[in-house]
């Protein structure tokens, strides 16, 4: 098969005859309506519902090989011999890797290329890859993984993020800023301790936010294919087509021009496919070696080990407010279990800190971070990416502080919001700010004001609320280019096709390049073809991660069709003979505002202008606007436009066994503006279900005393809240179009998740009075929060000490209010040295500005 | 028609009727319904997520009956009626489900989707009027991680109203929220 | 994917042909009801048989007899969990097994899993119930591979439990059960068919086909099933209790209290039924009994959720079955 056909598959080609396929939902809508704004369906809907969409593991190629990785059993050693001879000359078996094959190192931070396609020396948790093979069936190579024999020579093994603290020696990595300690951030927005010591009342809390995982529904898969003239197609379950091409070319050493990456649809993303993987690079080796497409599917329990999900986060934090509530001073310490590997983890630490000015004033605050490295699967970026545990502690405090000071906690929450259009004490700047309304909405809805604290024992209810990026404002390889392209073909037929490198894990990025293009040109959505994660086809963007795709993809499509229809007007005016700013776009017509009966098709428009100018192509481009902040970790944090969500839970505490059961969720999202609102729903009520589960079970376990094994890889026992778990949602979206997005669109696919959790260990005390201050908020835990309650104890479930540790010289930024610029008053000359080891991005630009005072992503502190 | 004493590594030739067609088809005894359907009649719309009967999403139907295919084996199917999810449509109409189910949004990422279509046209199929308590019920053996299932039960919903023939557009709440 | 491990199927049309069968393959075959508990096990290499031998043809082991107007009832072990919980006579007179019977796992796997099987089910356990590359690093355990038992790494004997849900009702119910084998057909109390050991977890000779399952009839007995986990569907137990009362008039004149999922094998607790025969279950002969439940228990760490709550709720979950039976009896009158 070739390349192009299975690209084809992402084309939104309609499978209905004209005529009986127009969606249930536009029959009852007037078709001159606006496409934004309107619910109908997404692009590819057809192609799920008909298992027509081709994942990556649906792929069959003439000759295919099928790839298996063998894993470590051990948790943390040397590979003192591994022998590979038997599995060789197993019947079948084509080719065989190791480490020695594949040497150069990878990763998706620069600062972080710490991991390899298959270890060459040391494992680092049990399911780090070691060697593979590539047969003519899954059974043999299967088979043949068992005759591969390893000798290992253990090391100490670190089994948490405190065990790592007490154990600097042996280290897992040689680098990282001090012993299993990858990361070290300390950064100062005014004098807090001076805030705190003045402030009206001071709570200091420690929380504990466990680890859980995407657990994706489709299990990671990848297939190569070689070409003889030197070129390499992979298709991959990726949501970064864009960084895997990067690893392919840098461990492969093969130029990117010659590496082709299509990331076909996800089953299901959540961040979990957002890293380059072992398997991608071994397929595309082995692919190489033998001159035959090669596929790999991970089993369940390897996709538990490719993990990347939400880091265990130990918190403090130290919080001051004035007599109304207004937070002060606030200082807030986190501790991330990063698992093996860098991965994400330095973004991820810098996100335990950045978002916590953007909800609440804060006068002053102060971030300090670590990430330590232990022996089990990598941590990274899941739904929300270090935000949720900070979100987490930050509003179960919150509640108590209103408490304390006998506040209503919405009313405390309504009463200090961040205002719209300002800058936080760390230099976030805040566009629209939808969250009063979305409180209001919750309150409302929930009937909060007849129930917080008044619901009979054992019943309760609990209010949070949460923010999220729309995209990252830096990316990841520093440099001076757009975040995402868009290039538009206009057909003289009348079709649009719209090529973007953004991909579609489910979320419906390719809807929305369909929805906003259609809206401009005034055409159906049926009509344009949309092309998408193919890096030879689509011009980059970056991927779907941080919230991104709708504001940066949806503004660069939207730039592109407008220069589009700016030539069209230009064509069709003259043609028409009216000036240009009389054209009007709708309904597949290009037409006179003022007599609408003078008019042409939308295919005669382009007829006109391909006529005249030849094809008629446009391309479009986004770059966020450049963040006020100019410290050492201002980078991460900035976002064009910020997502607000305030949610209401109720629940059920079962007294007697400590079963929590969440009965109904009243959640209200500011999304800025819907491009779909159903696609938006589905976002909103998947983050709930997502943030239900960790805040409830989901839960990544170890066996610290067994070899340090994941307790349950599987589906079975990793708990995932079925159809008799989910609870009742009512949802509000709330529009405040934002400047900064397109049509005023914020994101959605994240921020929703984050109230989730706190809301409903809010609801727990306010059921049963006892506080459960870490999640997953377990039977067990409750039970025990309320026996100690009942004998008299602190009625509480949660950490009570946050360790010592060797915590930098602070980088001090003035707020804004006091005189601040932005820049570090001091610390960072100190804290430039800090670290070795990190690998130099490959960008010129990033170099260049390395050194300077103004670098702000982390990786920065490097050069 | 199987052959009685199978060799394990010799294959067996088995005659499945899938979405209505007979298909004769040859493959070593221990490959189950799944991996029959996806690798050797290509019909690769029914998915897998754990191959160890725990997620659902490789739910077809079996002679009536909505099993799941990882633990099946294929030569136990000789002769059975076998639905997936691209028998569903049976001509160039979707099905009421799929409809409904592309409209509301029910499939995201759509990996999950061909299970629950099956377990729910099982479902409608033995009980055409289900509670949304019913809806839960019968759909408890799938998982899904993107949907937190709600547009799926009202998908279910709709399709079981239009199947019943009532002439029913989704409320405005399920398209854009309460207000 | 993960893969079953090639085999030879036969697939017999009665129990005499199956049981040759058997007899021919020796050791290295096993029979297959409905898959679901074996095929998950063979696909982690936890039983490798060379021969299985398919009991799905063999109509006789489908059929459900007897039971009208409340009489015994027998029902054959082929029968799918499905059309067990469905059935209208086990609705009506065993309602205790038909609720435990549509707690098994999801509705698909119902619709595949047997009656037989869910009694025969291989006992479980968080050491055991994974990949063979996962047992690998734990140096595999007693029940498959390896010599300790990960649970009591002390004790001589594996402690992989039991996690039936029909098991622990057809014990507390005292049904019986049809094995048959070579020329013979044996008859065993259900409480004698299971052995407190997580590898000979059956008394059933590995030959022998379980064919029916006879329940009582329904003479002034009652009986409910709670099952204990953490999801409403897909979870195995981490506690069932299975209780059964004979009343005779306002009193209790007979009792069985069963817990399921705590060991190798459905735990009878006489203790506990003692505590409530003759009471008319007051308050306090439901805290004795469930006292007498909580002492016995010993849960380990080899399922969802903690050993010490799991223990916590035997008393929990026996005091709510005795209420339940309670609170119907006063209905009734």
């Amino acid at each position: 098969m070739d390349g192009s056909s299975l690209t084809g598959e992402r084309v939104s080609a309609p499978t209905k005859a004209p005529g009986d396929a127009t969606p249930t939902i536009q029959r009852s809508t007037p078709t001159s309506a606006r496409i934004i704004g309107r619910a109908q369906r997404k692009v590819d809907a057809v192609g799920k519902v008909t298992g027509h969409t081709r994942f990556a593991d649906d792929i069959q190629l003439p000759r295919m090989l099928y790839a298996r990785l063998l894993r470590s059993t051990v948790p943390h050693a040397r590979i003192a011999r591994i022998d590979t001879t038997r599995a060789a000359v197993l019947d079948g078996v084509k080719a065989v890797l190791t480490g020695r094959d594949l040497p150069e190192p990878f990763g998706i931070l620069p600062v972080s290329q710490d991991e390899h396609a298959l270890c060459p020396d040391t494992v680092r948790f049990i399911g780090d890859p070691v060697a593979a093979v590539a047969a003519t069936s899954e059974d043999i190579a299967t088979a043949a993984l068992d005759l591969i024999e390893i000798d290992y020579e253990p090391l100490a093994t670190i089994a948490s993020s405190e065990d790592a603290v007490r154990t600097p020696e042996p280290r897992i990595h040689d680098y990282g800023d001090t012993g299993n300690l990858h990361k070290l951030i300390d950064l100062e927005f005014g004098d807090v301790d001076a805030a705190i010591a003045r402030a009206h009342h001071v709570r200091e809390d420690c929380f504990f936010y466990g680890g859980n995982t995407h657990l994706a529904m489709e299990q990671h898969a990848a297939v190569a294919d070689w070409s003889a003239d030197g070129k390499l197609t992979l298709w991959s379950s990726t949501q970064t087509p864009h960084y895997v091409h990067r690893a392919l070319s840098k461990v492969l050493g093969l130029p990117p021009a010659r590496i082709r990456v299509i990331a076909c649809p996800n089953g299901g993303g959540f961040g979990g496919k957002s890293d380059p993987f072992s398997h991608e690079i071994v397929v595309a080796k082995l692919a190489m070696m033998t001159g035959r497409p090669v596929k790999v599917t991970l089993t369940r329990e390897e996709v538990f080990y490719c993990h990347r999900g939400r880091h265990p986060t130990l918190m403090w934090i130290k919080t001051g407010v004035d007599e109304t509530g207004r937070i002060v001073g606030m200082h807030f310490r986190t501790l991330l279990d990063g698992g093996a590997y860098g991965s994400y983890g330095v973004a991820s630490a810098y996100y335990t800190g950045a978002l916590q000015t953007v909800t609440y004033q804060v006068d002053r605050y102060r971030f300090q971070g670590a990430r330590a490295f232990t022996n089990k699967a990598p941590c990274g970026p899941k739904r929300g990416h270090g935000t949720p545990q900070p979100r987490f502690g930050l509003e179960v405090q919150i509640d108590k502080i209103a408490e304390d000071l006998h506040k209503d906690p919405a009313e405390l929450r309504l009463e200090h919001l961040t205002p719209a259009n300002s800058l936080t004490a760390n230099y976030l700047r805040i566009g629209s700010m939808g969250l009063g309304t979305c409180i209001e909405k919750v309150v409302e809805g929930s009937g909060w004001r007849e129930k917080f604290r008044q619901l009979p024992h054992g019943r309760g209810v609990g209010i949070a609320c949460g923010s999220y990026l729309s995209g990252a404002g830096l990316p990841i390889y520093w440099n001076d280019m757009p975040h995402s392209g868009v290039q538009l073909r206009l057909d003289r037929g009348g079709g649009v096709t719209v090529f973007c490198g953004s991909t579609d894990i489910g979320q419906g990025s390719d809807s929305v390049l369909a929805y906003v293009v259609a809206e401009v040109l005034g055409i159906g959505v049926r009509d344009i073809q949309v092309v998408t994660a193919d890096t030879d086809l689509t011009p980059v963007d970056l991927g779907s991660y941080s919230s991104r795709v709708t504001l940066m993809s949806g503004n660069a499509a939207l730039q592109a069709a407008e220069r589009a229809r700016e030539i069209l007007a230009r064509h069709a005016a003259a043609k028409l003979d009216i000036p240009t700013d009389r054209l009007g776009f709708a309904d597949g017509r290009v037409f006179d505002v003022e007599r609408p009966e003078t008019d042409m098709s939308f295919a005669e428009a382009v007829q006109a202008a391909e006529a005249v100018e030849g094809t008629i192509g446009t391309v479009g481009s986004y770059t966020p606007p450049r963040s006020p902040g100019r410290y050492r970790g201002a980078g991460v944090g900035p976002s064009p436009a910020y997502s607000y969500s305030a949610t209401v839970a109720e629940v059920e505490v079962d007294t007697e066994t400590g079963v929590v059961s969440v009965a109904r969720m009243w959640i209200a999202h500011d999304i800025g503006q819907c491009i779909n609102p159903v696609t938006v729903l589905g976002q909103v009520e998947g983050s709930v279900y997502m943030g239900l589960g960790e805040a409830l079970m989901e839960d990544m376990a170890y066996r610290p005393n067994r070899n340090l094994v994941h307790r349950i890889p599987s589906m079975l026992d990793y708990k995932s809240p079925t159809t008799l778990e989910m609870c009742d949602v009512v949802t509000y979206l709330v529009e405040d179009p934002d400047p900064n997005g397109p049509f005023g669109a914020k994101e959605v696919g994240q921020g929703p998740l984050l109230p989730v959790p706190p809301a409903i260990a809010n609801a727990v005390y306010d059921a049963v009075g006892a506080r459960i201050d870490e999640v997953p908020i377990t039977p067990e835990k409750v039970l025990r929060a309320l026996t100690s309650k009942q004998r008299g104890g602190e009625g509480r479930f949660g950490p009570s000490s946050f360790p010592e540790i060797p915590w930098p010289e602070a980088t001090r930024v003035p707020p804004p209010w006091e005189d601040g610029d932005g820049r570090a008053a001091s610390g960072e000359r100190a804290r430039g040295t800090v670290g070795s080891g990190g690998v130099r991005t490959s960008s010129k630009a990033a170099d260049r500005r390395g050194g300077t005072t103004e670098s702000s992503f982390p990786e920065e502190r490097q050069h | 028609m199987a052959s009685r004493k199978a060799d394990p590594f010799s294959k067996v030739h088995v005659t499945l009727v899938v979405n209505s067609e007979p298909h004769e088809v040859a493959f070593a005894p221990h490959k189950t319904l799944l991996e029959v359907l996806r690798e050797d009649l290509g019909l690769t719309g029914t998915k897998h997520g754990c191959e160890l009967g725990e997620c659902g999403a490789c739910a077809v139907i079996v002679n009536g009956d909505p099993v799941l295919s990882c633990l099946v084996l294929g030569i136990a199917c000789d002769g059975a009626h076998v639905e997936t999810v691209e028998g569903l449509a049976g001509g160039p109409a979707l099905h009421p489900l799929q409809e409904c189910f592309a409209d509301l949004g029910a499939a995201q990422c759509g990996y999950c989707t061909p299970g629950f279509l099956t377990a729910a046209k099982a479902l409608l199929d033995a009980n055409p009027e289900p509670t949304r308590r019913e809806i839960e019920d019968a759909l408890a053996g799938n998982l899904c991680r993107c949907t937190g299932y709600l547009k799926i039960y009202e998908a279910v919903e709709l399709a079981a109203a239009r199947m019943r023939g009532e002439d029913t557009e989704p409320d405005r709440e399920i398209l854009y929220g309460r207000q | 994917m993960l893969r079953l491990p090639p085999f030879t199927f036969l697939q017999p049309k009665s129990l005499r042909q199956a049981l040759k069968m058997k007899e021919e393959a020796g050791p290295e075959g096993m029979y297959v009801a409905g898959g679901t508990d074996l095929y998950p096990n063979m696909k982690r290499r936890h039983q490798e048989p060379k021969v299985l031998i398919s009991l799905g043809g063999i109509r006789a082991l489908g059929r459900i007899t007897g039971g009208s107007g409340g009489s015994a009832l027998s029902v054959g072990a082929g029968v799918t969990l499905t059309a067990l919980h469905r059935h209208r006579r086990v609705r009506i007179y065993h309602p205790a097994l038909a609720a435990a019977a549509e707690l098994v796992s999801t509705p698909l796997l119902r619709n595949m899993g047997t009656f037989g099987g869910n009694l025969c089910l291989d006992t479980r356990c968080n050491y055991y119930n994974q990949t063979y590359e996962w047992r690998k690093a734990i140096d595999f355990c007693m029940k498959k591979d390896g010599a300790i038992c990960w649970v009591a790494p002390s004790s001589p004997r594996c402690w992989a439990v039991n996690s039936s849900d029909t098991a622990p009702v057809a014990v507390a119910l005292g049904a019986e059960f049809v094995l048959a084998g070579g020329e013979d057909q044996r008859v065993v109390p259900a409480a004698d068919f299971f052995n407190d050991d997580g590898i000979r977890y059956l008394t059933k000779h590995p030959d022998e086909i379980l064919t029916d399952i006879r329940l009582p009839p329904q003479n002034g007995w009652d009986a409910t099933y709670w099952k204990v986990r953490r999801r409403g569907s897909f979870d195995f137990p981490v506690l069932g209790v299975a209780a059964w009362v004979k009343w005779e008039g306002a009193l209790v004149a007979d009792a069985r209290i069963v817990l399921g999922a705590v060991a190798s094998s459905p735990q009878p607790i006489p203790e506990a039924a003692h505590a409530i025969i003759g009471t008319e279950l007051e308050d306090d002969a439901v805290s004795a009994a469930a006292d007498a439940a909580f002492k016995p228990a010993k849960p380990m760490d080899n399922t969802d959720l903690t050993l010490a709550w799991r223990k916590e709720m035997v008393r929990t979950y026996v005091r709510r079955a005795l209420e339940e039976l309670r609170g119907r009896r006063r209905h009734v009158r």
